[in-house]
């Protein structure tokens, strides 16, 4: 069984329009009915530009938001519908590591009070030597040299490191890693990296990671998921998705991508307002291969090999675009 | 030496970051100075000499109408202040009437910045209604000419130093529940906090632990400014006659009973009260200065701290 089974996972956001912000909210749809599964050690990728719904989804997950809709299995509980006792346990099983260090740690707080947090919350005896512990697996030693420290004093990648000994200092079993390496300098950020990969080999950990880099996603993950305006357009094991993509998006992400030897395409236009997205195929209006019924309904999901999938109507209709 | 490092060192600590602040030093020594003053010269309770820690000092006892004292005599060696009307050393009354105005805008402001500030981060962290219905009785409050409404609010209870402190307490409220509402509204938003509410902090935890803290360097900077601001609020007040009753030495009050006289060219009896309350004020504005430029880092960078 996967540790986490996504079905049909929507997020809204109410948006306040003038004067009917008093009345009655309109909706925003950030992720739309997405679905995938993460199996126990495993690491799934979520890939997308920024504004796509990614950082939503991983939100959702840890039932963090408002306004979700579908099912965030667990181990088979539903994340979504969990109370009391129930929402504790989870809390301490799934962790997240979030972006940007510098507003991720409390600028009050000492090293040592951050990771500690988690015990106290939790009520375990907080031992100094616990927290030590988890900042030595972090990377950061000697711990004795950290745990006196601000936040203020110490440098981004040792920020990350603290937030990522807090995020470990439970034992949790899932991590969802929020874009955890875009704010850091390349040179750290390999170290960071390499981190999450000694890491889940040493404590057995499943990822969620989200991420804009496709070669980080190529780094740490076994799957990937592309998402598009809130839906995810491909899917699969990461070598076959990064290597030989089906969904012109995809396509294009990849051409663009640092070191990338193909063509670059180039995408014409910005992404569409996602409160009013465009019918039928979301990517239709800025696809290079669009055909007119791409505009009539939204594409299914099609599997297209082993454990891949995608959404696009060529496709579906079996014209693979090499063809057209 | 070891004994007087354990005394002195944490000392020092605690003013380290004064060291390269002009304005905080200037602004420290004045408000220092005023302090001493009123506690070497404020009353005593004690009935022979309701005034001053010893018999020198203030040098006649300020409340009282000495026969040997000419009236309305300009300053001189043996009236450093010169005399008023009432045949009073007004050098033993600014000297003595300096109590109140500390007393009264500590004690105010110590009242309102802890219920403003509370009100404040129960405001900014609820939100919803019950911040809707906060932040209109605030406002309110607020909109209400400052002056208008402490006086309103003593003539309720009864003139004296209590309901004076209440009143000036309740004008400066909003001051607080505003600036810590909004610090609450921007930083319930960061990371940090969704952080915690990631591992499962409670509310409270998230409140006491995260937010509040936070909000600690923005209430320190108003608070200085609002001492400053408080002690021309007493003083105005004791000038319309709701600060202490009348033998009592209060700048305030006797810069009202001076002023009559100011026309007919007795100036002393104004001035020196008038420059007491205006370097008291000042003192408390140069320390909130100090204050904004050691909490705000933008400021602080500039100086290469």
């Amino acid at each position: 069984m996967a540790l986490l089974e996504v079905r049909e996972l929507t997020v809204l956001y109410p948006v306040a329009v003038g004067l009917s912000a008093f009345f009655s909210h309109r909706f925003l749809v950030a992720v739309d009915r997405v679905s995938f599964s993460l199996p126990e050690r495993g690491t799934l990728a979520l890939v997308g530009e920024s504004g796509c719904g990614k950082s939503s989804t991983g939100l959702a997950v840890l039932g963090l938001l408002e306004h979700v809709r579908g099912e965030v299995l667990f181990r088979g509980k539903d994340v979504l519908k969990m109370k009391g006792r129930e929402l504790r346990e989870f809390r301490r099983r799934a962790q997240i590591v979030f972006q940007d260090p510098y507003e991720s740690l409390n600028p009050k707080m000492k090293v040592k009070a951050i990771v500690g947090e988690p015990l106290a919350i939790h009520r375990y005896r907080a031992g100094p030597d616990r927290v030590g512990e988890a900042l030595e697996l972090a990377g950061l030693s000697p711990p004795e040299y950290f745990l006196e420290k601000y936040p203020h004093e110490l440098s981004g990648g040792e920020r990350q490191r603290v937030a990522i000994a807090a995020a470990l200092i439970l034992k949790p079993e899932l991590l969802v890693l929020d874009e955890p390496v875009s704010n850091l300098d390349v040179s750290i950020k390999a170290g960071i990296m390499n981190l999450f990969r000694d890491l889940q080999d040493e404590l057995g950990l499943s990822y969620l990671f989200i991420t804009h880099d496709l070669a980080d996603a190529f780094f740490l993950s076994d799957e990937v998921a592309v998402m598009y305006l809130g839906i995810t357009v491909e899917k699969g094991k990461t070598e076959v998705v990064l290597s030989c993509p089906l969904h012109p998006y995809t396509e294009a992400l990849l051409s663009v991508a640092p070191g990338s030897r193909k063509e670059k395409l180039i995408l014409a236009g910005d992404v569409p307002d996602p409160l009013n997205p465009p019918p039928g195929c979301r990517f239709h209006p800025r696809c290079p291969r669009a055909q007119t019924e791409c505009a009539a309904e939204p594409p299914p999901e099609i599997e297209v090999g082993p454990s891949h999938w995608t959404r696009c109507l060529l496709l579906a209709q079996g014209k693979r675009h090499d063809e057209t | 030496m070891q004994v007087s490092r354990i005394i002195f060192a944490p000392i020092f600590k605690v003013l380290r970051p004064v060291r390269r602040q002009r304005l905080l030093q200037v602004g420290l020594a004045i408000v220092i100075a005023h302090i001493l003053m009123a506690i070497i010269c404020g009353p005593t309770g004690n009935k022979e000499d309701p005034y001053g820690l010893t018999r020198l000092i203030p040098p006649y006892n300020p409340e009282k109408t000495y026969r040997e004292i000419p009236r309305l005599a300009p300053p001189s060696a043996q009236h450093w202040m010169g005399t008023d009307h009432l045949q009073r050393d007004v050098f033993s009354r600014v000297i003595s009437g300096g109590w109140a105005p500390i007393v009264v805008a500590f004690s105010s402001i110590a009242i309102s910045l802890t219920i403003g500030s509370i009100i404040g981060w129960i405001s900014g962290f609820a939100g919803g209604l019950l911040d809707r219905v906060l932040s209109l009785t605030m406002d309110a409050i607020y909109s209400f000419p400052s002056m208008i409404l402490a006086i309103a609010l003593v003539a309720v209870m009864q003139p004296g130093l209590v309901p004076m402190i209440m009143a000036i307490a309740v004008v400066y409220i909003p001051t607080y529940f505003r600036v810590t509402r909004a610090e609450v509204l921007q930083i319930r938003e960061q990371t940090f906090v969704e952080a915690a509410r990631s591992v499962g902090a409670p509310w409270w935890r998230i409140l006491l632990r995260h937010i509040a803290p936070n909000t600690v360097n923005a209430i320190m900077a108003v608070s200085s400014f609002n001492i400053a601001d408080a002690i021309l609020t007493e003083a105005a007040m004791s000038f319309l006659g709701y600060g202490l009753p009348p033998p009592a030495p209060d700048w305030g009050f006797d810069i009202q009973n001076g002023q009559r006289f100011l026309q007919s060219g007795y100036w002393w009896l104004i001035t020196f009260p008038g420059l007491m309350i205006l370097s008291l004020s000042l003192g408390f504005g140069l320390i909130g200065e100090g204050i904004s430029d050691l909490v705000n880092p933008k400021r602080r960078r500039k100086k290469g701290g």
